[in-house]
């Protein structure tokens, strides 16, 4: 049995700290210690990407890291995109129905958010392969992958 | 699904991770990216005392283009390699085999030195390591080995490793300039470990006839399997669509794969036979330049 220590992360820009077993997992200490219960927790074992967050801005399941592996490092949660209103992607998943029960939805975001910074123009191809790494029950795909072309046309047409 | 309970050290140099290692020995796991460990520690298949994170040892991610030789750091991400424009150039069936590994977010987090010491035998990194003959480096508290790669996977998830000793680089002898190349890899959801895995490289005479061949299997065996085709592609040949066919049947006919619960044998040998013509064209296609 190895004892809780204290830990300070940075999640979402802000200092945050708590009493963690060396074990506990990342989506565990996110939701349970601090409260943002937006990182869903599905497979942990890094297979249903529900639980993705960005460890120093890339994508990276919060079910394979532990949270005390994290101190030094920024973490960015679903509870950080957008602000007044909806990111460029979530309004365009919510205009493509790209969501039904909502679920994988955060894993998602959180997936294309650091694809669509680093891949401003995809392919439906480079899309589709981004996507595999998140599973959804209800709708299929094929709204998911059109809300994130559009989002990507949307969010260059800002750049521009 | 949670791990057993475990003690966390972070080393922040690689005598220091060798001295947790050595001290700790069979008590203690180290973890680099923990995207085949953090799985196997979450479903308590793996339930070490110690916990030593390798995440700090910056030292260990690196991309070195030698001659001769890439060299890659066993803390090197997938994403990393599969990206870099020296490794696309010294080694593209590398960074192809790379692209490949589970998902995007998974490629951001594993390294290849992980991938290396899970030895998966279906995994993209043992095989193209095995096929082009590249050197593992490994270090402990008395020194370093280098092993090649052929010797180092011996069964299913066990390497040449011992007591104290960890894998710090990668040796890739560079593929000559004009090499035809292909991966390719059958599995029934996209990100999946490979049902079969097929890597082939090979070189083209002027007149476009067979200089020299190479090709391995994944997923087949235990490990990693180069196959000794020196019987049906003899230097010289005119490597015709009959020709693919036949190599492909022959490569086929000589591994020995086991019925599993979920594959028969026959149909991975039928996997084995389709995907390695396939990727013998797409090679031969490479060497004539027909494709980038």
């Amino acid at each position: 049995m190895s004892d809780a220590r204290l830990i300070s992360l940075t999640v979402n820009g802000e200092t945050r700290e708590a009493m963690v077993e060396p074990r506990k997992l990342l989506a565990d200490v996110l939701r349970e210690d601090f409260g943002l219960t937006g990182t869903h927790v599905g497979c942990e074992h890094g297979v249903c990407g529900a639980c993705t967050v960005l460890i120093d801005d890339q994508p990276a399941r919060a079910c394979l890291t532990y949270a005390v592996q994290m101190e030094g490092h920024e973490i960015t949660t679903i509870e950080s995109v957008g602000g007044i209103g909806l990111s460029p992607l979530q309004q365009a998943m919510h205009e493509e129905h790209g969501l039904q029960c909502g679920f994988c939805t955060p894993g998602i975001v959180m997936t294309f958010e650091a694809f669509l910074r680093d891949t401003p123009d995809p392919t439906e191809e480079e899309v589709r392969d981004v996507l595999s790494g998140n599973l959804c029950r209800c709708t299929g795909y094929q709204n998911i992958v059109a809300a994130v072309m559009k989002a990507a046309a949307a969010m260059r047409e800002v750049r521009s | 699904m949670k791990p057993a309970s475990f003690d966390y050290h972070r080393p922040q140099t690689l005598e220091a991770a060798l001295g947790l290692l050595a001290h700790y020995g069979d008590k203690a796991k180290p973890i680099a990216g923990g995207q085949s460990l953090g799985p196997m520690l979450n479903m308590r298949l793996a339930r070490p005392e110690h916990l030593i994170d390798l995440n700090d040892l910056v030292e260990l991610d690196f991309i070195r283009v030698s001659e001769g030789a890439l060299e890659i750091g066993a803390m090197t991400r997938h994403q990393r390699v599969a990206t870099a424009p020296e490794v696309r150039r010294a080694h593209p069936l590398l960074a192809a085999a790379a692209s490949t590994i589970g998902h995007y977010a998974i490629r951001q987090r594993g390294t290849l030195g992980g991938s290396l010491v899970h030895a998966d035998p279906a995994a993209q990194m043992p095989l193209i390591a095995v096929l082009g003959g590249a050197k593992i480096v490994v270090r402990g508290l008395s020194g370093q080995r280098e092993i090649d790669a052929v010797d180092f996977f011996r069964s299913v998830m066990t390497v040449d490793i011992r007591h104290g000793e960890m894998v710090t680089s990668v040796r890739f002898p560079h593929l000559p300039a004009n090499s035809g190349w292909a991966f390719e890899l059958f599995s029934r959801r996209r990100g999946d470990f490979a049902i079969v895995a097929v890597a082939v490289t090979l070189l083209l005479d002027r007149d476009h006839r067979l200089a020299s061949l190479e090709m391995a299997f994944g997923g087949v065996g235990s490990v990693p399997l180069r196959l000794d085709v020196s019987a049906v592609a003899e230097a010289g040949a005119i490597p015709t669509e009959k020709w693919i066919a036949g190599v492909s049947a022959f490569a086929a006919q000589s591994i020995s794969p086991e019925d599993t619960a979920s594959i028969p044998a026959v149909f991975r040998r039928e996997v084995a036979a389709s995907l390695m013509e396939k990727t013998l064209a797409a090679a031969l296609a490479r060497a004539r330049g027909e494709t980038a």
